[in-house]
């Protein structure tokens, strides 16, 4: 099965399929050191985003999620790509402020909230076209 | 959609102005096609959150844009930093990332951002018009700007709200456009009793239960006429912004957008209506506690930052008694100078308040431990901190706070929940 999402932030990317069960915010929902989820009414809480491409079908609360964001780029922690229901503003200036740095930002694609939710589990890959297949093993 | 600029917009993107302001525009302009907007909007003033440490990263940014020579071109306030700089709180930061907070927040002041260090910019004399575009970050400061003030800003994010500072410019989209401001939702509370209607400690609750429904629509709250006040507002938007993604609420008869139910829905007569009913009130309460245990370790207040007016109800509710649990009272420069005006700042300290200027509890790690129960009135305090200090969090009344720290243990007011 071979999918394109929309890209919004082109790049390559490759790694376990991460969705969120529920809305996040990265401030006060992922720790900035170790990408693990530490908001404990989420339903993934204690799951490392780290090297995901993270399924996100909304974003909620902080507008410091940039500065989380950011600061997992910087540490390595980030996830692979973001794969988001609507582009978020706050998490995308995360990538955009890394690009300024020089530091390798993940890219990031849309896909509606009801097709992240159709994906199966597994690695996929994703291309800078937004061509989206799962890796075999 | 393509983004259109005006020459003088051009210009500084080719760097013509500096290369500070070209990056602010890389920055804005990139934002804009992502968001889908079709032009800047020039913004009267900017609340800039991204002051806050949560890493190197944002410190090596804000001193790079110092490096290039950067300075906002338009009146912006700063919202918290990690380190009390006023009070002087004690956090327990690494000395590495003591200097590498104190760095950044002297980088946001270097730029030419006014040091009010507080979330609640807003009772430190940053009100923008009715109706006027402005850039403002934080969550509840975003809320309370659109809702209460009616001024126009999106959520913007760490980072985005100093560039926009920078080039006077901002994405036009989302609810710096009029049509986009309208209600899609309701929320009606009148059948609820008027006592709770009218008591401080449902706002958060309320709050709580409109962000978890709005996700990142824009609501209005039916049936709370001659209830609001501006703190009630703070807590409802500082709430409902944790909960959900909520930049703009209005609510009939207290927030401008909304003299009556036509005029905050834009004139349509039908949208979706949830009755609240005391289970759906009592529910959301319970969710806002994560521990059932009779221990309180300690009580922080005071997010958003307290107002003069809240710590002198604090005072009053101490009534010359000691507090034998740590009571931290989170607030800004602005009020602590209030209360040393009035010459009330010793009685708080003297009955075991901390009062913490510049920063809070769940921003930086001020909290003695790592591990316990935290009493607080705040709804968001009562979502951030267990993730962010390792608390467990109890929600409850200001008046049950102060018994609890005086008493060293729970207490609770039956009476509040009728």
């Amino acid at each position: 099965m071979a999918m394109r999402l929309e890209a919004l932030l082109a790049g390559d990317a490759q790694g376990p399929l991460l969705k969120l069960d529920a809305p996040l915010s990265f401030w006060g929902g992922v720790d900035p050191a170790s990408g693990r989820i530490i908001q404990v009414r989420h339903p993934q809480c204690g799951t490392s985003i780290a090297g995901t491409i993270l399924c996100l079908p909304g974003t909620i609360g902080s507008s410091s999620s940039s500065a989380v964001l950011l600061e997992l780029i910087r540490g390595g922690k980030a996830p692979a790509a973001l794969v988001m229901g609507a582009p978020d503003a706050i998490l995308l200036i995360g990538c955009l402020i890394a690009r300024e740095m020089g530091w390798l930002a993940p890219p990031a694609f849309s896909l509606a909230a009801q097709h992240q939710h159709d994906l199966a589990e597994g690695c996929y890959t994703l291309a800078p076209d937004g061509a989206f297949h799962p890796l075999l093993p | 959609m393509t983004l259109a600029l005006t020459p003088l917009e051009t210009s500084w993107l080719a760097g013509e102005s500096g290369e500070a302001r070209a990056l602010a525009m890389r920055v804005i302009a990139e934002t804009a096609r992502l968001m889908g907007a079709e032009k800047l909007v020039a913004v009267e003033s900017a609340h800039i959150d991204g002051a806050l440490y949560h890493g190197d990263s944002g410190t090596l940014f804000a001193e790079k844009l110092v490096a290039l020579g950067a300075k906002v071109s338009i009146p912006a306030t700063l919202n918290v930093g990690a380190l009390d700089l006023f009070c002087g709180a004690r956090t327990r930061h690494s000395p590495h990332e003591h200097d590498m907070a104190k760095r950044m927040m002297r980088a946001y002041e270097t730029m030419g951002c006014a040091p009010s260090w507080t979330c609640a910019p807003y009772q430190a004399g940053h009100r923008p018009a009715f109706g006027t575009d402005v850039a403002w970050g934080e969550s509840n400061a975003v809320a309370f700007c659109n809702s209460v003030l009616g001024a126009r800003t999106n959520r913007y994010g760490d980072f985005l709200d100093i560039c926009c500072a920078i080039a006077g410019r901002a994405p036009y989209y989302g609810l710096h456009i009029p049509e986009n401001r309208h209600a899609t939702f309701a929320l009606d509370c009148s059948g609820l009793s008027p006592d709770l209607r009218d008591s401080d400690i449902f706002w958060p609750v309320i709050g709580t239960l409109f962000g978890q429904r709005a996700g990142n629509a824009i609501g209005v709250v039916i049936g709370l006429t001659g209830f609001a006040t501006e703190d009630r507002l703070k807590a409802f938007g500082a709430a409902a912004a944790s909960a959900g993604a909520v930049g703009l609420f209005h609510i009939i008869g207290a927030t401008p957008e909304a003299p009556d139910l036509s005029s905050a829905t834009g004139g349509k007569r039908e949208i979706p209506t949830i009755s609240v009913t005391p289970g759906m009130i009592s529910s959301t309460l319970a969710g806002m506690s994560t521990t059932v245990l009779e221990a309180v370790d300690a009580v922080a207040i005071g997010s958003p930052h307290c107002s003069y007016e809240e710590l002198v109800e604090l005072e009053r509710l101490i009534d010359g008694r000691k507090l034998v649990r740590p009571f931290y009272a989170c607030t800004g420069r602005h009020a602590i100078k209030a209360l040393e005006a009035a010459g009330r700042r010793r009685a708080l300290e003297e009955a075991g308040v901390t009062l913490v200027a510049d920063t809070c509890i769940v921003v930086a790690p001020i909290l003695e431990a790592t591990t316990g129960v935290l009493m607080t009135n705040s709804g968001k305090f009562a979502h951030y901190a267990p993730g962010n200090t390792g608390y467990a969090v109890r929600y409850g009344a200001l008046s049950e706070c102060v018994e609890s720290a005086v008493a060293g243990r729970l207490v609770r007011e039956a009476r509040l929940w009728r």
